[in-house]
């Protein structure tokens, strides 16, 4: 997918100024974190099982390699293929090559942040190959020509209406004279149209939550059922999934099953866990002939041990977004590629580059809500950190940003002329905002005050305050 | 250098980089199959397990009532169907054949084994095992199960015993090893399907809707076959 992460600040001040944005906003801040809450609540293991997620993760990276070949070699023994992909250009070409064997002609979909990251949708579309998302959101912002806005709830920037117009323009023998009023109308339409769909494709590609090394079997986890429908009818399955996915056994896939769906949706377990081991066996009732998983590095194994290590133990439930006051005021498309929120913020300059995603670390309050509801316990606000050290240290931060914090540096280092300084200028700024405490307005703060208030200082500085309560002690 | 060759060179050499962090091996962590953490919510003596897995079934939308024997199963689909207005076709799963359903007691229904269509509009469908930490079906595929009967009809029927409710999901690989042992260790079969009530979206302004691509409804039929079985359902791991 093409990023527009350079573009963030113009993406996030547009955002801001979105009624329809911040209305479907609110709605997720009022579901997702309660319902987490609730799960978390009525699982006294809760936080015993995260820490055992983190563990099992842990003990996977720790030994990438060996999972990664004994994983290999349970996909070919159970009849099955795993084509290598170093990137998206690999991963694309594996695809297309597969789907061009089987003389496909129509590929059905199921969610995948994998097919997101290498654009497949547009690859096969340009070999004359109809791509179909058949979850419900993936299908409707593949109408408008949208990327996911979440994790989980791709299409949750968008309203009933809007949803509506897209299938007034796409379904164009819909009776205009059918009302699309409510959800389920819409989800009737949908589901009619996908069934024709999931029918007559050739090929069914799925993501997987998980790979599992014992056994060589994928685990796919809807609530929908799509990902069902999309490996057992079509002739061939291709699952997409990143080297990060394996677990060991089918055990530790429980433990990581207990803490995904608890903090994604707030449910005990999603409604379809699938768990699949090759093609159809000689004497099945039914399912693909073909087994393929493509499995993309795409710049995975350069994070591996460096300070985002732990960035590869994610599980993409989505909590982190949820909790995010920045996502929670901007949504996911600001932040310009495919994932968002405190986990794409960490991501995304490790995937495609720091220049081009210079102002997403930077996306953050390091409140640290995000770590704090992380199931694999992923120190987010560090990492967030780390790259904004990297910035600063390779001079990508803005220069304005640099100049000011030299004369921090030089300013702290000189404890009088700090006190000078500061004191002066926080008196100057409380007299401004004296009358109500509060600024409506600042000069050169105008990206702040724009959207809200900036509390007025005490007239009188910390480090004054504090030497005259305590007379005697060193500042 | 091909890129399997690559990856892998890669993974290396970043993982020299820096200190472990776990000790286990990866030869003695696959031999162990070692649980993590279980909920205690799970660990019940069998009636108990089978009240746990139905409120479970419950709290996730589905429907769920225990019947004497599979005798009375063919009763209990007839008055369900009626209920919700529906069809007497049902499309059967051939494994249930095992359990001898006397659908004949209900001349009305009409039962057939063959490979499910589109059109059709309720499954009937066996399950492995129940696991009642959440209320949890698991089926297989096999030559006598196909898994298009689980997500095709708008309305899903699934006939559970309940010494197969098992308390955990670690439970549910244990019975599955050791059923589906061979000589060369046991073996997946294609698809390990777990079902926690029926269908769902949230994706249109977060209202939840039943029946997105899979069944609308999911009722499950548990044939309380504890008193034949002996003492504590014998599928807890030891
Ligand atoms: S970083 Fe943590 S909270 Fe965020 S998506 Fe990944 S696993 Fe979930």
């Amino acid at each position: 997918m093409e990023s527009t992460a350079r573009s963030f600040k113009e993406n996030a001040h547009h955002a801001l100024g979105d009624a329809r944005l911040t209305e479907a906003l609110a709605r997720l801040a009022h579901g997702f974190p309660a319902r987490r809450r609730d799960a978390a609540a009525r699982l006294p293991e809760f936080d015993q099982l995260r820490d055992a997620a983190r563990d099992i993760k842990d003990h996977v990276l720790d030994n990438l390699d060996v999972y990664l070949d004994r994983f290999e070699k349970q996909v070919i023994a159970s009849g099955g293929r795993v084509h290598w992909c170093r990137d998206a250009v690999e991963a694309r070409d594996a695809i297309l090559k597969i789907c061009q064997a089987a003389d496909a002609r129509t590929v059905t979909k199921s969610k995948s942040m994998i097919g997101e990251e290498i654009a497949i949708n547009d690859h096969l579309e340009a070999h004359a190959i109809v791509p179909v998302e058949t979850d419900l959101g993936e299908y409707i912002i593949q109408l408008r020509h949208e990327p996911p806005s979440h994790l989980i709830a791709p299409a949750i920037h968008l309203s009933m209406d809007q949803v509506a117009d897209a299938f007034r323009a796409h379904h164009t023998d819909l009776d205009p004279a059918r009302p699309l009023v409510e959800p389920r109308a819409l989800l009737d339409e949908a589901r009619t149209r996908l069934r024709e769909r999931f029918l007559k494709a050739d090929v069914g590609l799925t993501g997987a939550n998980m790979l599992i090394a014992e056994t060589g079997s994928i685990v796919i986890v809807t609530n929908e059922g799509n990902a069902d429908l999309t490996c057992s009818l079509p002739r061939v399955h291709i699952a997409l999934a990143s080297i990060e996915k394996i677990v060991p056994t089918l055990e530790d896939a429980a433990t990581i099953l207990r803490v995904l769906a608890r903090s994604a949706t707030g449910q005990e377990i999603s409604v379809y866990t699938t768990f699949v081991t090759g093609p159809r066996r000689a004497d099945d009732a039914d399912g693909p002939e073909e087994f393929h998983v493509v499995l993309l590095d795409n710049g995975r194994s350069a994070l591996l041990g460096s300070e985002f290590h732990e960035m590869l133990r994610c599980i993409r439930c989505g909590a982190c977004l949820n909790h995010c006051p920045v996502y929670g005021a901007v949504g996911g498309h600001a932040y310009g590629w495919v994932y968002s929120g405190p986990m794409g913020a960490v991501l995304v300059p490790g995937l495609i580059g720091l220049p081009e995603a210079q102002h997403l670390p930077n996306a953050s309050t390091l409140c640290g809500r995000c770590e704090s509801v992380c199931p694999m316990r992923i120190p987010l606000p560090k990492m967030l950190r780390h790259w904004r050290e990297r910035q600063h240290a390779t001079h990508e931060s803005p220069a304005i940003a640099r100049a000011a914090l030299k004369v921090w540096s030089f300013l702290a280092r000189h404890p009088a002329l700090y006190r000078a300084v500061f004191g002066l200028g926080v008196s100057f700024l409380a007299s401004l905002g004296r009358r109500k405490g509060r600024f409506r307005w600042l000069p050169f703060a105008g990206g702040w005050t724009s959207v809200r208030d900036l509390p007025a200082p005490e007239a009188r500085s910390f480090l004054l305050q504090w030497r005259q309560r305590n007379p005697g002690t060193r500042t | 250098m091909s890129s399997r060759t690559d990856i892998l060179a890669n993974i290396r050499r970043s993982l020299a980089r820096k200190p472990r962090v776990t000790s286990q091996s990866p030869a003695d962590r696959l031999a162990a199959l070692r649980p993590g953490v279980q909920p205690s919510r799970g660990r019940l003596p069998a009636d108990r397990r089978l009240a746990l897995f139905m409120a479970e079934a419950v709290r996730a939308d589905a429907t769920a009532e225990a019947v004497a024997s599979f005798a009375d199963v063919p009763g209990r689909v007839a008055a369900y169907l009626a209920r919700h207005n529906l069809g007497a076709a049902l499309r059967v799963a051939p494994l249930t054949r095992r359990d001898n359903i006397p659908w004949s007691k209900q001349p009305l229904l009409t039962p057939d084994f063959g490979p499910p269509r589109p059109e059709d509009s309720v499954g009937v469908g066996a399950a492995f095992a129940g696991v009642a930490e959440t209320g949890t079906l698991v089926i297989q595929s096999g030559p006598e199960s196909p898994t298009r009967l689980n997500v095709l009809p708008p309305t899903h029927i699934v006939v559970l015993r309940a010494s197969a409710i098992v308390g955990t999901y670690e439970d549910v690989w244990a019975r599955l090893r050791t059923e589906r042992a061979s000589k060369d260790g046991p073996t997946m079969p294609r698809t390990v399907n777990w079902i926690t009530g029926p269908s769902r979206t949230a994706d249109i302004e977060q209202t939840l809707l039943l029946g997105a691509h899979g069944p609308q409804r999911l009722h499950i039929l548990i044939v309380n076959d504890l008193k034949d079985t002996v003492a504590d359902g014998g599928f807890e791991r030891g």
